[in-house]
């Protein structure tokens, strides 16, 4: 469903993304990890229309459809959706403001009848008991003063009452202990579905003890330095990055002498 | 870097939907100020000498008074021999007796400015008296009102009406020389509303002005008076608007309000004058000296405004606590776009035992609008017990806008308390990405954040007004994002 072809992203000239492929099928789930720098992140703000990058070349298909030719909040509508590594702070705006307002957009675009007030609170309460969080939550500005964890868990009840075709989680797990990386992971698997495709970057091999996934790739100076089964994610846990780099340090030097 | 601005800049281009101009033949004086000047005024107006006199001895002193430079703003030198100061709607013989004789082209302006003057087309019973540059042009409900004992009239009308309270009242709360506009206002008012509510009467019904300037080169001087006697209640709203022009008019308009003893008068404001173009030719000056006077115990005075348009804002809606536990609130949105700029606040002076002010005041800054918080709290060496409590908040669209907050305080007693909070934000390109990112469109994020700003404030205003500042603040906004 998702297929990107030879990516080269920039920002501010400088270049990060270098031709990465990668192809996402419905209802998988996919690992990116990499070390800091290697364009994780920039991976998941491109896909999700940011304007401070510049696409240079590649393309991105999204079930048939350009998705770099649409702007951020329509592919958000058309169930694109980014839990943020930092999600940001929106001071005076109520979280229960925010999310409706959010959710209702979505089910416009579908067709489907906004909820009003009553009801969007029944379905906003029950998915925040799922997900750990206090019902004060929803009267609170948005992530203001919110603890990390909290940041995190109220992304991951965005994406619930969201409900993506395709959901990029950028380092959900970073900042979290043991038991919010739990709870966070178990709001994840709850969404997984055969019509759910999802992206989740790390850093650490430990979310996907609880985040089995598909496939796992390793991001390097902005491409795909290797792919497989979950069983990488353990080798890079054991070995490091180092030896990643070194090998496409390698072939990036067989590629200039021949 | 230039990208993370762009939807805010294409948010920021913005119409203003109230710059018609009405077709209307005017009776008005050549431009230029003098004594004659200010006595064809009187003469046309028909007023009594002791007004005539009054209106001499202002422009006297205006005359030995200089503009004042203190405020956070910059325009050319006005030229006040350039400026008609009188020009009102021509009459068929007689001024009109009732609505049905009010001109139907004046009637239209209003109805297209959402001001219908039909009382029976009035929704939720809100009285209007509407005045038209020099001039006020119809009051409505004054039957209903008048069954209650409340006077609500043009100016002119109360001095043929009702001189004595006219005359008892003008000018107490702000002086003939008070500051340079207020003067000129003194010199050559020619309109306005008059309020007086009863001893222990609650007014039924919003009362309302709404203020329109149209001819070209014409200045609008209106003075408006507010009495609520002992245990009275009025709850009065200001709305204003005027044609796009290339040229600046000038609005310096007084505004008074006397609190007796258990009195409670709301005075809102929506100003929405035209503020320019965005490169900031044209627009209104709007100049105003608005002060409340809380002469008995347990008065009460509250000002809102939300302040949308003008070239130039310089006003600081003020209240004297001079009655004991008398209460002075101050509550506040201005927004600057493009080129405008406000230098807006309040004066708090507590003079009475135990009296309490509330300072709110949000300014929001877009495009390269220039947004100023003015505050003076003042604590006399008799005010014991004063309270105060000030919040001012700014709120920056893009990279080219400013901010500045100057609050000032006095305090002469050692039990007063007084504490202030302030804080800046900014709209940034990350809480936009974030919000688009959740299916909402740039416009409507700016709009979700300014609302959430100013939330405070919006809920101090009558409901019908909250919505209007509301839509009023979306256009007002309209290509502010980056």
């Amino acid at each position: 469903m998702l297929d990107i072809c030879n990516l080269h992203a920039s920002v501010d000239g400088k270049p990060i993304l270098r031709g990465l492929d990668l192809h996402v099928g419905t209802g998988e789930v996919h690992a990116i990890m990499g070390p800091n720098g290697s364009g994780k992140s920039t991976l998941a703000q491109v896909l999700a229309g940011r304007d401070s990058f510049t696409v240079e070349d590649g393309s991105v298909s999204w079930d048939g459809v350009d998705l770099l030719a649409m702007p951020t909040e329509e592919r958000a509508r058309a169930g694109l959706f980014l839990a943020f590594q930092y999600p940001v702070e929106i001071p005076g705006v109520s979280n229960a403001y925010f999310l409706k307002a959010a959710v209702n957009a979505v089910r416009r675009h579908r067709g489907e009848p906004e909820y009003d007030a009553m009801d969007f609170l029944k379905r906003v309460k029950a998915e925040m008991k799922a997900v750990g969080m206090s019902e004060e939550f929803l009267y609170r500005s948005v992530n203001e003063g919110f603890s990390g964890g909290e940041k995190k868990r109220n992304e991951v009840l965005q994406m619930a009452l969201l409900e993506p075709r395709l959901a990029i989680l950028d380092e959900t797990d970073s900042g979290l202990d043991i038991d919010a990386l739990r709870t966070v992971a178990d709001g994840v698997n709850r969404l997984r579905s055969p019509e759910r495709s999802m992206i989740v970057i790390t850093h650490y091999q430990r979310l996907l003890d609880y985040i089995v996934p598909d496939q796992v790739h390793v991001l390097s100076r902005g491409r795909i330095a290797r792919s497989g089964g979950r069983e990488l994610a353990q080798e890079l846990e054991a070995r490091g990055y180092g030896w990643i780099e070194d090998l496409q340090g390698a072939q990036a030097a067989r590629g200039a002498a021949s | 870097m230039n990208a993370p601005t762009k939807p805010i800049e294409a948010f920021l281009e913005r119409e203003y939907p109230a710059g018609f101009v009405t077709a209307l033949e005017a009776d008005a004086l050549p431009k230029g100020l003098s004594e004659d000047v200010i006595r064809r005024i009187s003469e046309k107006k028909g007023e009594p000498d002791w007004l005539l006199d009054w209106r001499l001895e202002a422009y006297r002193r205006w005359l030995t008074m200089t503009p004042p430079s203190w405020a956070q703003v910059s325009f050319a030198p006005i030229d006040y021999q350039d400026i008609v100061y009188y020009s009102a709607p021509k009459r068929k013989a007689d001024a009109p007796k009732s609505l049905d004789e009010v001109d139907p082209e004046l009637l239209r302006t209003y109805e297209k400015l959402g001001v219908p003057l039909h009382e029976r087309a009035r929704l939720a019973g809100v009285a209007v008296d509407a005045v038209f540059d020099s001039v006020s042009v119809a009051t409505t409900f004054k039957k209903q009102l008048g069954e209650h004992g409340i006077i609500f009239c043009s100016f002119s009308e109360a001095v043929k009406e009702h001189p004595e309270l006219v005359r008892q009242y003008l000018g107490t709360v702000v002086p003939q020389g008070d500051n340079f506009y207020a003067a000129l206002n003194s010199a050559v008012f020619s309109d306005g509303s008059f309020v007086y509510i009863p001893k222990g009467v609650r007014c039924p019904m919003e009362l309302s002005t709404y203020f329109r300037i149209n001819a070209r080169d014409t200045g609008q001087f209106e003075r408006t008076l507010i009495i609520a006697d002992e245990g009275a209640t009025v709850s009065y709203l200001e709305g204003c608007t005027a044609p796009m022009r290339d040229e600046n008019q000038l609005h310096a308009a007084v505004v008074e309000l006397v609190a007796l003893e258990g009195a409670h008068i709301k005075y809102s404001t929506v100003q929405n004058w035209y503020p320019g173009d965005k490169d900031g030719k044209g627009g209104i000056y709007n100049f105003v000296t608005k002060r409340g006077d809380c002469r008995g115990a347990r008065s009460h005075i509250s000002w809102t405004q939300v302040e949308t348009g003008s070239a130039i804002t310089w006003k600081y809606p003020s209240v004297l606590l001079r009655g004991d536990d008398s209460v002075g609130e101050f509550y506040s949105v201005a927004l600057t776009n493009h080129r405008q700029q406000a230098d807006t606040g309040s004066k708090m002076t507590h003079i009475g035992r135990n009296t309490k002010s509330t300072i709110l005041s949000k300014g929001i800054s877009a495009g390269h609008g220039s947004n100023t918080f003015r505050g003076l709290v003042r604590v006399t060496p008799k005010a014991v017990g004063a309270r105060n409590y000030t919040q001012c908040d700014s709120l920056l669209i893009g990279e080219r806008c400013a901010a500045h907050t100057f609050p000032t305080i006095e305090v002469r007693h050692p039990s007063a308390r007084v504490e202030h909070e302030a804080t800046t934000s900014r709209i940034g390109e990350d809480q936009l990405f974030y919000a688009m990112q959740r299916g909402l469109t740039a416009e409507d994020a700016v709009s979700m954040i300014v609302s959430g700003f100013c939330k405070e404030v919006f809920k101090e205003l009558p409901m019908e007004f909250a919505v209007e500042a509301q839509k009023l603040l979306g256009v007002s906004l309209e290509g502010s994002v980056g």
